[in-house]
């Protein structure tokens, strides 16, 4: 069977992506849950727990952000 | 449905292509000013002079929060306020209606494609890029004038067995940093385009409200977070010093 060139380059990017947001959605839930969890032990530091959220929740981002680009350079470039 | 990974070029300045998202990056920071400007001129009781107080205000207490020392509050506040306010005005012209559907027709070989005047600053690799390196060259510039350009340079290079590899490391770290936030940028921004773009192709009316809403979320905590871990690296590279 032949597989022609446009099909593969689009099952990669949908496998690049979708392997990607697994592990990044897992991370970002995870750090969602114990900020929630902490948040709620000690409400007075909610602002301070609040940022250092954010923060890790941006890094844990940044990898699904690179899937995305080698997805986007897969599929364009 | 055609999805463009680099700007267009609208036009030749001499030898240097103007791209789309050159231009609007242009309208933001004129609009930037212009606010600015309005602001001088108001009284200082005014709502919209109060409101622009209270973002000021809001950013001190988080610089305060992440740095601590009055001093470097007041070094890298002015920069990171500027920075929040590029690319969030960036991030929410991008999102207005006509950006990216207003344009001209171009003749290629495969026929017309539409050539957008204008697309938002931050869905281009290249304007995220620029605001990277001039941050994380901003933190390396106070930090240098703060321990000495030597005693900063001294914290890459050295010869002191392990610490030489680990200075080695701390090298790449930083290019990793530049890379990480343009990417950062540039992906949220442009992933939503996309997203809105495709959105708005399955079902062009009320479907693609509550992602507008998303985008407007994404696009302010995107500012918030570049300007944060420019707020966290500056305390990073300034604090080393008093270890060593």
């Amino acid at each position: 069977m032949e597989i022609s060139e446009a099909a593969s380059k689009a099952l990669a990017t949908a496998i690049v992506m979708g392997v990607g947001s697994i592990t990044t959605a897992i991370a970002i839930g995870w750090i969602g849950a114990k900020g929630v969890e902490s948040i709620a032990r000690n409400p007075e530091a909610a602002g301070k727990i609040q940022t250092a959220m954010i923060l890790a929740i941006a890094f844990a981002e940044a990898i699904a952000i690179y899937t995305l680009v080698v997805a986007l350079v897969i599929k364009f470039v | 449905m055609e999805i463009s990974l680099a700007a267009e070029t609208i036009f030749h300045l001499g030898p240097i292509p103007v791209t789309n998202s050159m231009l609007m990056s242009t309208v933001a920071a004129v609009f930037l000013i212009f606010v600015i400007y309005l602001l001088q001129k108001l009284p200082k009781t005014s709502l919209f002079y109060n409101f622009f107080e209270m973002i000021v205000e809001w950013l001190y207490n988080l610089a305060t929060q992440i740095l601590g020392e009055e001093k470097k509050v007041q070094q890298i506040l002015p920069i990171a306020t500027t920075l929040f306010l590029f690319i969030i005005t960036n991030n929410w012209l991008g999102l207005l209606p006509g950006i990216g559907t207003i344009g001209f027709w171009h003749q290629q070989e495969e026929g017309k494609t539409l050539l957008p005047l204008l697309r938002s600053g931050n869905a281009d690799l290249n304007s995220t890029l620029g605001l990277a390196i001039s941050a994380i060259f901003i933190i390396h510039y106070f930090a240098a004038k703060e321990a000495g350009v030597f005693n900063h340079l001294k914290k890459f290079f050295n010869l002191r067995g392990i610490f030489s590899f680990v200075g080695i490391l701390e090298l790449f770290s930083e290019f990793s940093k530049i890379l990480s936030f343009s990417f950062r940028l540039f992906g949220n921004i442009f992933a939503g385009e996309v997203l809105l773009m495709v959105v708005s192709f399955l079902i062009p009316f009320f479907a693609p409200l509550p992602f507008l809403g998303l985008e407007i979320f994404v696009g302010f905590i995107q500012a918030l977070v570049f300007t944060t871990l420019t707020l966290v690296f500056y305390g990073m590279a300034t604090s080393h010093q008093e270890e060593h």
